[in-house]
């Protein structure tokens, strides 16, 4: 055994002889990521529902046909609220959004439809802290009241269209031929009224194709584009890699602080009163720092293949030549740590801030492709969202191997340079 | 065996080490002696090769070798002033890693382990960890593992700092050995006590320049007196009769208390005390030894070996 290999083999030793360290830093992330990949993602349960209360004041058909409808929409827990309670379910936080539907919101919203100037005005009280579901609830609502006001307006006998036709028939400041096509119109939905009413209601369905009313002009169909159709996204698969780079580079600091920590016990310099050159001192410390950080990638990627059924869907040797080019990357960052840091106390917190900071930008905590488009250029310069896109990519994405040449590249780039920079600034004199 | 010339090493403007010079033989102990800051790590980091000098050179048997060089490091056994061991490694596993780092290895290697481990006494504690050894113990080990390459010379940068009496006499048993094995020794301290029991050769340094060198009975002539009498007394006295008694070199008095300095103790001794009756001068407390490297260090530089 020559000198790089004891110095490797003593690193390896030390850092499995700690065994709730070892433990600590396979089993947090496994736990932290099996959480944010089931909160993120697309799970048996499906997304939570979007708590709503309603307020019927109109206790109209058509007002309890549109409750109706958004209680049988699965994006919606609707609950039937009087206007206190919904007051106060909405500051405690207990419903997201609490909609009022007006006094005689049913003949008026009839009326509008055709231009009528007194509309109804629902309100919509909403929890500031979201936003969001305001705008579901709002888009949502808008969908059922436009069907159940026109399947109302062509499904039964209301004054509202003969109202409406007596307005044209009246209005002589309109070109005479305009109106009488307008006429005709009225006179039309009134003949399919008439047929509508005599039809039986067998299906006891007021959707049946021959039932007449305005319906949004298309349909979804929603395909994700994953790189193999058989298989599902894993939302796993992403928090996985975020948390594993996370980690690793926590160890890579712990690896660096024990260096300085080393140096500060005279161990330092004892190993350099050995006959070995800095070289083999520092490329020692790269290697054992690589295989260790490989060692816990390896089991946590472990767990998450077989637990949480995580795939290389894309090439197995880029997933390959990107968990080993981040391993390299962790060594450099911790012999960086090692070579600007002045005391371990000191060095610890900044380290722990600036790999916060890299994991954040780099896309581990929520998908880089969430961020703005600013943040998600500047994103570009933390390493960490090269490591996170280019294991996203051979994982769920599942891309080839060409995709993982620039992940890669930009990785091994900057082990040069961290590399480069410590062996720079490292102080061999005490 | 090992001779360092006029060594100089400055850190910004402040002069660290300035031309200090030593040399030690096989079989020999050097004491470095000088208070706190004095030098003595700083010259010791360039013997070993850690510190690169400004100026000067180290010989081992008389060829000239860079410092810093793979080969000059082979002759050289350092024992850092803290504890240099890995304390989650076993006493063997330190032993065996710091003897591959030598290119030892094999069944060569484990004979050397056990042999080291013998001569500090630690050997059926080979497979402790060292966090479980006394405080004497971890440092027989911090200097088994400057030993476990063989070399030729061995830097002890105060290898006995927080030790009992008891184990820092165990490590003078093991120095002793050492020296009976033809090893060349260089040790560093700042008690004084330390340097007049092992050391051939001793030595002062101060402010990084050395002030004197020597075997102690060397330095102890420099001083003008080698006894030393303190007497306490009470009521009035005249202390300058006392310079005139033959074999009294120096005469010191601080109120109540008197300080005479002797060429001979038991000579002098009575001299003294019949002066001292003849004024009938009550003596509440006396003190009185030989000389030592503290009064050496204090007569050099004017300051004590422990300010």
């Amino acid at each position: 055994m020559n000198g790089f290999s004891a110095l490797v083999k003593k690193d390896l030793v030390l850092y499995f002889s700690n065994r709730r360290s070892v433990i600590v830093s396979i089993v947090a992330p496994i736990l932290i990521a099996a959480f944010f990949g089931y909160v993120f993602g697309s799970g048996a349960s499906g997304p939570s529902r979007i708590a709503v209360g309603v307020t019927d004041l109109d206790q109209s058909a058509l007002s309890q046909s549109i409750i109706k409808d958004m209680q049988g929409d699965a994006t919606f827990a609707i609950s039937e609220l009087d206007p206190t309670s919904a007051a106060a379910q909405i500051k405690s936080g207990k419903i997201a959004v609490a909609l009022t539907l007006p006094k005689d919101f049913g003949s008026s919203a009839k009326r509008a439809l055709f231009g009528s100037s007194d509309k109804p005005n629902i309100v919509l009280q909403y929890d500031p802290s979201q936003q969001l579901a305001l705008q579901v609830v709002r888009g949502l609502l808008a969908q059922y009241v436009m069907q159940d006001v026109s399947k109302a307006l062509f499904t039964s006998a209301n004054d509202v269209l003969p109202d409406a036709r007596e307005r044209i028939a009246k209005n002589t400041a309109m070109p005479a031929e305009r109106r009488e096509k307008l006429l005709a119109m009225f006179d039309s939905i009134g003949v399919v009224q008439n047929d509508t009413q005599r039809e039986p209601d067998s299906a006891g369905a007021n959707n049946a194709p021959s039932r007449f009313q305005l319906s949004l002009p298309y349909s979804t169909d929603e395909k994700a584009a994953s790189a193999n159709p058989d298989t599902q996204y894993n939302s796993f698969a992403h928090s996985f890699a975020g948390m594993s780079v996370q980690f690793i580079l926590f160890m890579g600091i712990d690896l660096g602080i024990a260096l300085l920590t080393m140096r500060r016990l005279d161990l330092w310099k004892r190993l350099r009163a050995a006959p070995l050159s800095k070289a083999t001192l520092l490329t020692s410390r790269i290697a054992s720092c690589a295989l260790i950080a490989l060692f816990i990638f390896c089991a946590i990627y472990a767990v998450a293949m077989l637990v949480f059924g995580v795939r290389i869907e894309g090439s197995v040797l880029g997933f390959c030549a990107v968990v080993v080019s981040f391993c390299l990357l962790t060594s450099s960052f911790g012999l960086l740590i090692a070579a600007i840091g002045k005391s371990p106390e000191a060095t610890r917190g900044i380290a722990i801030v600036v790999t916060l900071l890299l994991v954040m930008l780099g896309g581990a905590w929520v998908p880089s492709f969430v961020f703005p488009k600013w943040l998600q250029q500047i994103s570009l310069i933390a390493p960490t969202r090269w490591a996170i896109d280019g294991l996203d990519g051979m994982t769920w994405r599942g891309l080839d191997l060409g995709h993982a040449v620039a992940p890669v590249g930009v990785m091994l780039g900057f082990t040069l340079v961290f590399g480069l920079l410590a062996i720079r600034q490292f102080s061999w004199e005490e | 065996m090992l001779e360092a010339i006029d060594l100089v090493k400055s850190y910004g403007t402040r002069r660290a080490v300035e031309k200090v010079s030593l040399s030690v033989g096989r079989g020999q102990m050097l004491g470095l002696l000088g208070p706190n800051g004095a030098g003595k790590s700083t010259t010791i980091g360039m013997i070993s090769g850690l510190i690169v000098p400004d100026g000067g050179s180290v010989l081992v048997s008389g060829q000239r070798l860079d410092s810093g060089s793979l080969a000059f490091k082979r002759h050289i056994g350092l024992v850092p002033q803290d504890i240099a061991l890995f304390d989650d490694l076993t006493a063997q596993a330190n032993l065996e890693l710091f003897g591959a780092l030598y290119g030892i290895k094999g069944a060569p290697l484990l004979k050397r382990v056990h042999e080291v481990l013998e001569l500090v006494g630690l050997a059926d504690r080979a497979r402790d960890k060292p966090v479980t050894f006394s405080g004497g113990m971890k440092r027989r080990l911090n200097i088994a593992a400057a030993l476990i390459h063989d070399p030729d010379v061995l830097l002890l940068d105060e290898p006995t700092a927080g030790v009992d009496p008891q184990s820092r006499n165990a490590i003078f048993e093991n120095l002793e050995e050492l020296k009976r094995r033809g090893k060349a020794l260089v040790y560093t301290t700042h008690y004084m006590e330390e340097a007049e029991r092992l050391a051939d050769a001793i030595v002062i340094i101060d402010h990084g320049q050395v002030v004197a060198r020597g075997t102690p009975n060397e330095l102890y002539r420099l001083l003008p007196a080698t006894g030393l009498l303190e007497i306490e007394l009470e009521g009035p006295f005249d202390a300058a009769p006392l310079g005139a008694i033959a074999g009294v070199m120096q005469v010191e008095r601080n109120g109540q208390h008197l300080r005479v300095g002797l060429d001979d103790l038991t000579l002098g001794t009575p001299l003294v005390m019949n002066a001292l009756v003849a004024q009938n001068a009550r003596v509440a407390r006396i003190n009185s030894g030989r000389a030592n490297l503290e009064n050496v260090f204090l007569a050099l530089t004017g300051h004590a070996l422990r300010d």
